[in-house]
Order: structure tokens, then sequence, then C-alpha cells
């Protein structure tokens, strides 16, 4: 818990890594306007920043509460339920409806029912099941797969020019930005990353265990509510800016342990943010630039992540 | 002082505690025994605040546990529950560091820095307070873990089994460690211990529960004796006296 005073060497490293593949990114093979170039590659460049930002940090937190390094939001169906709930909104007022809402009530709406739903799933299983590893991790697949489903039927139902609204935001996509969302999404991690990084104290030692936390003067609920507030309102954000990406959090969590080696958040949040940062803006430069554009970003982050998900898995049964 | 009126706890309708009644004087080592399954760690939690009270009152110098702000009762007493463990990126430093957190929340001053250092000293840990958690014996993580609690500087010490899984030279280094808090340091020790002779050589008072229900209760050379632990333990458990000590010869 005593901080050094001087910054990380390898936070500063990860940051001037990531500035880097910025500048590349804005710059490289740029032809024509300048202004029209920086805007448009600008807007997509703030776009994976925030997502990356905002998976990072919720896994990091997630990790965090749930006591290990396996789980991640995405894994226990948190952005299953997201995209239940975007279809949802679809199926009850229509395609054309839902499209007519404002952005700005489409998504409070959609986060505000996330927010609901994660708490009562995951806030109950989080006090009562955590010590049974097991029994998390098949209650977060059933889960999955029954948000999917479910998902899936609703949008079966719905009549075709509907499902296209619906269809739009089950995947991931790191291609077209809505501008306006972007805003809102990078408000909304904005703000849920300054709670994470004022609790990062607290994060330490809810990361001991829910009986050490209490022993050490911890509300231990209110805290894990809070926490899944914080990682409700970033699973939001980038799902409803990219869609569902199941195993990136994972990867990038898995990476910033490897490479900080401890158990403090002060360090662990802005390394695994700057990470995802640079694996984000770094894949897409070089989907963009040397694959030509041949794959798309998600299919990448998700082969990668999942090959991280399943060294994962393997190491922790070998101890 | 701690105060234990009328406590009753139930899980899933099968009784763990009834009605127990018990108040035991600041200062000194308290050892709690009684076999498998008694309710001994069950009372140490509910003591601790690690679960809810169902029924009766606990209180620590008055302040009861049910009312009190758990930060407010983090600088009273401090807990080690039976086979804690954690994850694999902190040192011993660092847990040790973690009893100073009900001081600082999170910013640690000189001070703290001290303290944590004199907890690693008394604790036998100077040389390893920079080797991680999962590098060090059984022995020597289980002592960092009684260090965080002593770093936390609370009157009361609430240990639940530290001496598990611990070889003899480990468990009276530890037993006797705990005895200089509870002497020169001037805190109150409760302790759940399995052997009961490790509590006839260190600790002042005995309390026994059987069936969630206060068995007996005193010092140690008047309660261990072969009709109390025999009926206690459900076997019968030759006692003798050695150096004016109460040993109980169950092995045979």
């Amino acid at each position: 818990m005593a901080g050094p005073a001087v910054p990380d060497k390898r936070l500063a490293t990860l940051l001037v890594l990531l500035l880097a593949l910025c500048a590349a990114f804005l710059t490289l093979g740029a032809r024509g306007d300048w202004g029209f170039v920086l805007a448009w590659r600008g807007t997509r460049l703030a776009a994976l920043l925030v997502v990356g930002a905002a998976i990072a940090t919720a896994t990091v937190l997630f990790q965090t509460v749930s006591g290990n390094r396996i789980l991640t939001p995405s894994v226990m169906g948190f952005d299953a339920l997201f995209v239940l709930l975007q279809t949802g909104l679809v199926f009850a007022l229509g395609g054309v409806g839902a499209a007519a809402l404002p952005a700005l009530l489409r998504f409070g709406l959609e986060f505000g029912l996330l927010m609901g739903a994660a708490l009562l799933l995951f806030g109950t299983l989080l006090g009562s099941a955590r010590q049974d590893l097991h029994r998390m991790v098949l209650t977060g697949l059933i889960l999955g797969v029954l948000f999917r489903s479910l998902s899936g039927f609703l949008q079966r139902l719905i009549d075709p020019n509907d499902f296209v609204v619906a269809q739009a935001s089950s995947f991931a996509s790191f291609g077209a930005i809505d501008s306006q969302l972007l805003a809102l999404a990078a408000f909304l991690s904005a703000a849920a990353g300054l709670g994470a990084w004022r609790m990062r104290h607290r994060l330490d030692v809810l990361a001991l265990g829910r009986d050490p936390a209490i022993g050490l003067g911890l509300d231990h609920a209110r805290s894990v509510l809070l926490v899944l507030v914080l990682v409700a309102a970033l699973v939001s954000a980038s799902t409803a800016l990219v869609g569902p990406v199941t195993f990136f959090g994972l990867l990038v969590t898995a990476l910033a342990d490897r490479l900080m080696r401890t158990h403090r958040h002060a360090l662990l949040l802005p390394a695994a943010a700057l990470i995802a940062g640079i694996a984000l803006v770094g894949g897409q430069l070089v989907v963009e630039r040397l694959l030509g554009l041949t794959a798309t970003l998600g299919v990448v982050v998700e082969f990668l992540g999942g090959l991280a998900f399943l060294v994962l898995v393997l190491r922790e049964r070998a101890r | 002082m701690i105060e234990i009126l009328g406590v009753s706890h139930a899980i899933s309708g099968r009784p763990i505690l009834s009605d127990v009644t018990l108040r035991l004087p600041s200062g000194g080592v308290t050892a709690l025994i009684g076999p498998n399954g008694a309710g001994k760690s069950t009372l140490l939690s509910l003591m601790a605040r690690l679960q809810k009270l169902q029924a009766g009152r606990i209180s620590f110098d008055g302040l009861d546990v049910t009312r009190t702000p758990t930060d407010r009762l983090a600088l009273k007493l401090a807990i080690l529950r039976q086979d804690t463990v954690f994850g694999a990126r902190l040192t011993l430093r660092d847990l040790v560091e973690f009893g100073r957190y009900p001081h600082h929340r999170g910013r640690p001053g000189s001070g703290d820095r001290a303290k944590v250092e004199q907890a690693l000293a008394l604790f036998g840990l100077h040389d390893l307070g920079d080797r991680y958690a999962d590098e060090v014996s059984g022995g020597q993580r289980q002592r960092a873990l009684v260090a965080m609690t002593f770093a936390q500087e609370t009157d009361y010490l609430l240990l639940d089994e530290p001496l598990n899984n611990l070889d003899m030279a480990h468990a009276r280094h530890l037993m006797r460690t705990l005895r200089e808090v509870a002497d020169r340091h001037g805190r109150t020790v409760v302790v759940v211990i399995h052997e009961v002779n490790y509590a006839a050589a260190h600790a002042d008072r005995i309390v026994a529960l059987k069936e969630g229900r206060l068995a007996f209760e005193g010092a140690p050379a008047e309660v261990l004796t072969e009709e109390r632990l025999g009926a206690l333990y459900g076997t019968p458990v030759p006692v003798r006296q050695v150096d004016g000590r109460p040993v109980a010869l169950h092995y045979g």
C-alpha cells in the first residue's frame, strides 16, 4: 500500500507507447484534407480509447470483488444482458420507435435497466457464492447463454426491419461510431473511472476477501454494491458503443497483472487501461494498414483473449 | 471487557449456539476450546461482526457490535479467521501493512510504517518482509497474518485456530508471542485452540463450548480436569500435573 511518490516507470513506458500508436493511427497513410482525416480518425481513436479503458477498468473491478482472475463481466453475462435489454427495447417499442428515441434517453433507459438487473443478479451472487468459484462460473455461463438465447428469440419475433436495428447492436464492431453516443459513453466512462480511482485503496482491501475486508473496517456489502454500479456503467458505455466483447477484458487484466506484479489498484487500474488502449489502437492499425481490412479487430481481439482465457483456466487447474 | 449476552445462532434451522452468556475481562489470553462443531468459530465471527447476530448482544467496552459503525469497530477489535488465504501478489510486509488500513485509509504515514516494522520484528519476520506470501512456509505466513492483526493496534485480538497446521516450534513461538502481545502490549487476546495443552501452558482463562452452550470457564489449573475434559470431548482424557501445570494425555 505504501506507494512510491514517483510515477511508475512501467506506466510511463506504456503511456509513451500508447501516445506513439495514437500518433501513428492519426497520421499514417493519410491523404487529402487533414482537417477531415483528423476529425474522422480522431472520432474512431477516441472510441477505441474509451472502450479500452472502460472494459479494462470494469474487468479489474469485477475481478477484485469476485476474488478471482478468470471471471470478467462478460464471462458472467453482463454485456449479453445489455444486448438483451437493447433487443427488448426494440421489441417493446418497435424498430422505428426505438430508433426515434433520443440517443440520450434510449441509452439512459438501457443503462438504468442494466444497473438494476446487474445489482439484482450479481449482487446476490457475489454475496453468497463468492467462495464457490464453480458455482459462480457456471451461473455466469448459464446466464450468458440464457441472455443471448432470449435476445435471439426476441429478434426472431420482431419484424425484419426491427431485426436490423437490433442485430446491429449484438455484434462487436469497431467500425462506424455514433459521435453523440461516443460523447455519452466517454462521459460515463470518465465518471465511473474517476469513481474507481477514488476507491483504489478500498479496492486493495476488498481484494483480500469479505471477512478480512470487514475486519479492516470496510462496509463490504456497500462497497461491493458501489463497485457493481461502476461496472454496470462501464459495461453499458462500452457495449453501447461497440457491442459485446467477451474475452478482451480478461486478456488485458492478465497482461496488467503480469507486468505490474502488484495488488495495488493505484497501479493496476491505469496499467490495464493503458494496455487496453495499446491493444485496441495497435490492433486496429495492424488490421487497417497491414492486413488491409481483411480481418476485423473484433475477431482478432476475441481470438487472443480467448487464448488467454484458456491459458488462465489451465494454469489455475494445474495449481 | 467483552460482554456476550444471550447469544443464540442457527443456520438453516440447526442451532449452532444456544443462549451463550459470557463476560471476558480486559487483558490476558483467553483460550476458546471445545470439540469440532461446538460453535467456537461461529461465536468468534459473531463477535467480529462477520456474521449477523440473530439473537442476543455482544459488546466490546460498551461498543455494541451491531450498532457501532464497522470502521469504528476496526479500531477496537481485529479478527483473523481460520485458513485465511490471500492472492500471490502480496509480500509479507504488504500483508502486515493492511493492518494499518483502519488508521490511515490508504495513505500510510511514517508512523504507520514504523508500526509495520515493529510488528514484523515482534513476530520474527524482519528478514522476510519482502518475500511473497506464497514463497514462505505455512508457519511464516500464519505469523504474518497474526502480525497483521497486531499491527491493527486494537485492544482486542480474535484469532481462530492460528495454530492450525503449525509444527511444534512454530506453534510454541506463536503462543509465546501472543503471551507477549498480552503482557507487554496490554492487548486482550481471544484464541480458538484445539490442542488443550497449548491452552494450559499459555492461557490465563479457558472458555469451553459444547454443542453451542457454555460448558465451563475458568483458570486452566482449575478447569482442565479429567472429568471436565472427558465430558467436554466425550472421550476419556487422563490429566497429569507436570511442573504444576495440567497436561492432558489424550494421544494413547
